[in-house]
């Protein structure tokens, strides 16, 4: 299972992470690409620092004019956390470990590195590589390969 | 499900995990253990050990556990049970599969 990373809300890069971790529990093999804001989710400053969208997020059931409000996506965003905390679901930081452990390969966009000018040693230090796309759809040239991008 | 292991009858439900852990022996582990491809060293059952201790305890077994746990990191659990350790550590020890997502 390759998985393509591209936001750097909590909801998402969890929703990665677990699948990727998931299929590596179950034998399966899996990657993560990360690219444009799911760079966030890579970046030793920003990774311990994601937040839940709560603007254009019909499921938070808040209308989309108090979602703007100051503090109202730090609010929710340590109301989700202190969720995850009681199902023992680790921090952005220790699941990436848990994940590199696991044998799931992490990738870095080059574009998207170039893009947002950073360098290789403001990515955590268990990426793979900094490679392209075509790098990637190399990886994935396999039979029972299955792309997924969120 | 009733299985045959060493002239033993046990109980097993269809994905083949033991139902009654009173059954289990370090033999019967043994033999799930080569149905799997994986020959038992002591690092092997002192895993499944603790993994008996935590069911038993009633601590839901997850991969952060393992790596809370002092008895392995994850990188040697994996080489240890390839193919899904948690799914094939928990047969061996005779315990149910972890019905956690993480």
């Amino acid at each position: 299972m390759l998985f393509i990373l591209s936001k750097a809300t909590i909801e998402n890069v969890y929703a990665a992470f677990i699948m990727a971790n998931g299929a590596r529990m179950e034998g399966i093999e899996s990657e993560i690409f990360f690219t444009f804001f799911g760079l966030e989710a890579i970046q030793k400053k920003k990774l311990e620092h994601l937040r839940v969208a709560t603007v254009g997020n019909p499921a938070m059931h808040i209308p989309t004019m108090l979602g703007g409000l100051p503090g109202m996506e730090a609010l929710a965003t340590k109301m989700m956390k202190k969720e995850m905390e009681k199902l023992d679901m680790p921090p952005v930081g220790e699941f990436l470990e848990i994940l590199s452990d696991s044998g799931c390969k992490l990738w870095a966009c080059k574009l998207a590195v170039e893009m947002f000018h950073l360098k290789r040693e403001d990515l955590i230090d268990e990426i793979e590589d900094i490679i392209t796309v075509g790098d990637f759809y190399a990886r994935a040239d396999q039979e029972n390969t299955h792309l997924l991008f969120i | 499900m009733i299985k045959t292991i060493k002239q033993i009858a046990i109980n097993v439900n269809e994905e083949g995990y033991l139902t009654d852990f009173s059954q289990w022996t370090k033999e019967i582990g043994e033999e799930i253990a080569k149905e799997n491809n994986i020959e038992m060293t002591d690092k092997h059952w002192q895993v499944i050990s603790w993994i008996q201790e935590q069911v038993t305890a009633k601590k839901p077994l997850s991969i952060r556990g393992i790596k809370k746990s002092g008895v392995i990191d994850i990188k040697e659990f994996y080489a240890l049970f390839p193919g899904g350790p948690l799914k094939v550590s928990t047969k061996i020890a005779g315990v149910p599969k972890p019905k956690s997502c993480i």
